[in-house]
C-alpha cells in the first residue's frame, strides 16, 4: 500500500476516564484487558476511509495521540506535554460519567491544547456561564466522548446525559456515550459509529481540503522560548 | 455546673476541628474526584477532629484552662473514642472498600470485610510481642494494650517521616545541589522524544496496514488463546504474523523509551524552574534556610547516635533545662513558674502546629501521587489511619518536651507505658531513616548527571 496521508488527533481527559481503552478500541477493535497508567503519550493509528461509499473515497491514517496526566500536574509536566500539541488537527475530549469533575476539567484541557491562557481563578465555572467566545473562532474540530455509562444506574441516566449535552453545545461539538463492556456501541452502522466517522471526515476536510493543501499550523503562534525565536 | 461549661467548650472546639477536616478533605484531597461515599469523608473528619482535640487538651493542661477533673474526664473519653476509631472502624471500612473493588467478592461484602478485619486484629495483636512495651499485669482489652501497639506503629511512622524530612529539606532548599540545565539541553531531549514518537507511529502504521490487508483477504487474526492455542501457534504460524510480532516488539521497546524520555524531559523542566526560582529573593531566603536546616539535621543525627550509644534518655525537658542554665549560669533572675508555663506553651504549640501542617502536606502529596479513581476511598482511609496513629504517638513523645508538672496527666491517662522505650525506638528508626535517605539521595543525585551527560 502506498504511503497514505495522515492527520493527528489528540485524545485528552483526566486520569482514569478511559482514554487508553478508547484508543485501543478505535484502533484494534478490541477492548484492552489490562489498562495501566499512561506516562507521557501513547500513540495508535487507525486507518479511515474518507467519504466511504462515494467515488471520492480515499484512505487516510488517523494518528490518535493519547496524552496522560491531569490538569493539575506540575508546570514542568505541563511544559513537557506541550511538545505533543504540535500541529494537531482534531481533539477528542473524554470524560467519565461517574465523576463530575472530569467533565469540568475538560474546559481546562481544551484550553491547554489550544494554547490559550487560562484565567487563574481556580474556581470551576458551572455549565452555561462559560465564555463561549473562547471557542467561537476555533477551527479545530472537537468531539466529546463519555465513558462508563454502564456504571450509572438507569434512573439517573437522563439527568446525567442532559448535563453533558450542555457541555457538548458549549464546545460546539458532537457527543458520544460509551460503555466499554458492550461492543455494540461502536459497531458499524450504529449512530455512534456514524458520528465518529463524520468527525474524522471533518478533521480530514479541515486539514486537506479547506486551504488548498496548505498546512494550517494548529493555532496562531505556538509559544516558544524567546531564545529559540531569535535563533531562527 | 462548671463541668457542663467545660464540656460545651470541648464540644464546640471538636465541631470546629471537624469542619476544618471536612473542608480540607473536599478542597485539597478530593479536588479531582467526586465524593460518592460520604462515610469516607465523615470518618476522615472525625479522626482529624479527635486527634486535634487531644492536642488541644495538652495546651489546656499547660495553660490551666478548664477544671482539672473535667480535663481528665475528657482525656479518657477522647482516648477511648480515638482508639475505637483507629482499631475498629477505620480498618473495617478499609477492608470493606477493598472488597467492593474486587468484582468477584461483591456478593458477600460484609463477610469478607469482617474476615479482613479479623486478620488485621491478629497481626495488630502479634505486634506487641517482640517489644517490651508494658508491664504484664493488665487485662486483654485495656487502653494500655491498645495504645502501646498504636504507639509503636505511630512512632515508627513519625521517625521515618522525620528522618527523611530532615535530610530532604536541606537537599531541596539549597541550590548547591541543583544541576545545571540549559535550554539547549531541553530542546535536544524534546527533539529526541518527538523522533521516538514518529518512529512509533510509522511502525504502528505498518502493523495497521498489515492487519487491514489480512482482514480484507479474509484471514482472521487469531490471537493464541489458552494453552492449546499456544501449542497450535507454534506449528501453524503465518510468516506475516511473525513479521508483525517482531514489529510489535520493536514498538514496545520504543514506547518504553518514549516514556523514559518524557520523564527525563519533565525532570529537566522542573530543574530549570528551580534554578530560576533560586535567583529570586524568596529562593535566596530558602537557600539560606537550607544551610541552617542542614546544620540542624546533622546535629539531630549526632544526638540520636549519642542517645543510642550511651543509652541515655533525657530526664529533663528543654524548657526547664534552658531556664536552669539562664538562672544558674547567666545569673538572670525571673519568675520561674510563670515563664516556664508560657515558654513551654509556645514550644509545645509550635511543635504541634508544625507537625500537623507537615503531616497534612505530606499526606496530600502522597495522595496525589498514588491515587486513582478506583482506589481513592481506600487510600484516604489509609491516610486517616496513619494520621490518627501519628497524632497519638506525638502525644506520647511530646511528653518529653514538657516540664514535670504537666506530664502527670499524660502519664495518668495513658497508664504505665514504658515511655523510655518509645524514645529509644524513635531514635533508632530516625537514625536508620536519615542515613538511608542520605544514601538514597546520593545515589539518585549521582545517577542523574550521568544520564544527562550521555545524551
Amino acid at each position: 500500500m502506498a504511503a497514505l496521508d495522515r492527520v493527528k488527533v489528540l485524545v485528552l481527559g483526566d486520569s482514569g476516564v478511559g482514554k487508553s481503552l478508547l484508543v485501543h478500541l478505535l484502533c484494534q477493535n478490541q477492548v484492552l484487558g489490562n489498562p495501566s497508567w499512561t506516562v507521557g503519550c501513547s500513540v495508535d493509528v487507525r486507518i479511515h476511509d474518507y467519504k466511504e461509499g462515494t467515488p471520492e473515497e480515499k484512505t487516510y491514517y488517523i494518528e490518535l495521540w493519547d496524552v496522560g496526566g491531569s490538569v493539575g500536574s506540575a508546570t514542568s509536566v505541563k511544559s513537557t506535554r506541550t511538545v505533543f500539541y504540535n500541529l494537531l488537527n482534531g481533539i477528542i475530549l473524554v470524560h467519565d460519567l461517574t465523576n463530575k469533575k472530569s467533565l469540568q476539567n475538560l474546559y481546562r484541557w481544551s484550553l491547554e491544547a489550544l494554547n490559550r491562557d487560562v484565567a487563574p481563578t481556580g474556581v470551576l465555572v458551572a455549565n452555561g456561564d462559560y465564555d463561549r467566545e473562547q471557542f467561537a473562532d476555533n477551527q479545530i474540530p472537537l468531539l466529546v466522548i463519555e465513558t462508563k455509562l454502564d456504571q450509572i444506574p438507569e434512573t439517573k441516566r437522563n439527568e446525567v446525559l442532559t448535563r453533558t449535552a450542555f457541555l457538548a453545545e458549549d464546545f460546539n461539538a458532537e457527543e458520544i456515550n460509551l460503555d466499554y463492556t458492550n461492543p455494540r456501541y461502536l459497531a458499524a452502522g450504529s449512530s455512534n459509529a456514524v458520528k465518529l466517522s463524520r468527525f474524522f471526515d471533518k478533521v480530514i476536510e479541515k486539514r486537506y481540503f479547506l486551504r488548498d493543501g496548505n498546512q494550517i499550523p494548529g493555532f496562531s503562534e505556538r509559544k516558544r522560548p524567546i531564545s529559540m525565536r531569535h535563533a531562527r | 455546673m462548671s463541668f457542663l461549661i467545660d464540656s460545651s467548650i470541648m464540644v464546640t472546639s471538636q465541631v470546629l476541628f471537624f469542619g476544618f477536616g471536612w473542608l480540607f478533605f473536599m478542597r485539597k484531597l478530593f479536588k479531582d474526584y467526586e465524593v460518592r461515599q460520604y462515610v469516607v469523608q465523615v470518618i476522615f473528619s472525625v479522626t482529624f477532629a479527635f486527634s486535634c482535640t487531644m492536642f488541644e487538651l495538652i495546651i489546656f493542661e499547660i495553660l490551666g484552662v478548664l477544671n482539672s477533673s473535667s480535663r481528665y474526664f475528657h482525656w479518657k473519653l477522647n482516648l477511648c473514642v480515638i482508639l475505637l476509631i483507629l482499631v475498629f472502624m477505620v480498618p473495617f471500612y478499609i477492608g470493606y472498600f477493598v472488597v467492593s473493588n474486587i468484582r468477584l467478592l461483591h456478593r458477600q461484602k460484609l463477610l469478607f470485610a469482617c474476615v479482613l478485619w479479623l486478620t488485621f486484629m491478629y497481626f495488630f495483636w502479634k505486634l506487641g510481642d517482640p517489644f517490651p512495651i508494658l508491664s504484664p499485669k493488665h487485662g486483654i482489652l485495656s487502653i494500655e494494650q491498645l495504645i502501646s501497639r498504636v504507639g509503636v506503629i505511630g512512632v515508627t511512622l513519625m521517625a521515618l517521616l522525620s528522618g527523611f524530612g530532615a535530610v530532604n529539606c536541606p537537599y531541596t532548599y539549597m541550590s548547591y545541589f541543583l544541576r545545571n540545565v540549559t535550554d539547549a539541553d531541553i530542546l535536544a531531549l524534546e527533539r529526541r522524544l518527538l523522533q521516538t514518537m514518529d518512529m512509533i507511529v510509522s511502525k504502528k502504521k505498518r502493523i495497521a496496514v498489515a492487519h487491514r490487508t489480512m482482514f480484507q483477504r479474509g484471514e482472521v487474526h487469531n490471537k493464541p488463546t489458552g494453552f492449546w492455542g499456544m501449542i497450535k501457534s507454534v506449528t501453524t504460524s503465518v510468516s506475516g504474523s511473525e513479521n508483525l510480532s517482531l514489529i510489535q516488539q520493536e514498538v514496545d521497546a520504543l514506547e518504553e523509551l518514549s516514556r523514559q524520555l518524557f520523564l527525563e524531559t519533565a525532570d529537566l523542566h522542573a530543574t530549570k524552574e528551580r534554578i530560576e526560582y533560586s535567583k529570586t529573593f524568596q529562593g535566596k531566603y530558602f537557600n539560606f534556610l537550607g544551610y541552617f536546616f542542614s546544620i540542624y539535621c546533622v546535629w539531630k543525627i549526632f544526638m540520636a547516635t549519642i542517645n543510642i550509644v550511651f543509652d541515655r534518655v533525657g530526664k529533663t525537658d528543654p524548657v526547664t533545662r534552658g531556664i536552669e542554665i539562664t538562672v544558674n549560669y547567666l545569673g538572670i533572675q525571673f519568675d520561674v513558674k510563670f515563664w516556664s508555663q508560657h515558654i513551654s506553651f509556645i514550644l509545645v504549640g509550635i511543635i504541634i502546629v508544625t507537625s500537623i501542617r507537615g503531616l497534612l502536606i505530606t499526606l496530600t502529596k502522597f495522595f496525589y501521587a498514588i491515587s486513582s479513581s478506583k482506589s481513592s476511598n481506600v487510600i484516604v482511609l489509609l491516610l486517616a489511619q496513619i494520621m490518627g496513629m501519628y497524632f497519638v504517638s506525638s502525644v506520647l513523645l511530646i511528653r518529653m518536651s514538657m516540664p514535670l508538672e504537666y506530664r502527670t496527666i499524660i502519664t495518668e491517662v495513658l497508664g504505665e507505658l514504658q515511655f523510655n522505650f518509645y524514645h529509644r525506638w524513635f531514635d533508632v528508626i530516625f537514625l536508620v531513616s536519615a542515613l538511608s535517605s542520605i544514601l538514597f539521595l546520593y545515589l539518585a543525585h549521582k545517577q542523574a548527571p550521568e544520564k544527562h551527560m550521555a545524551l
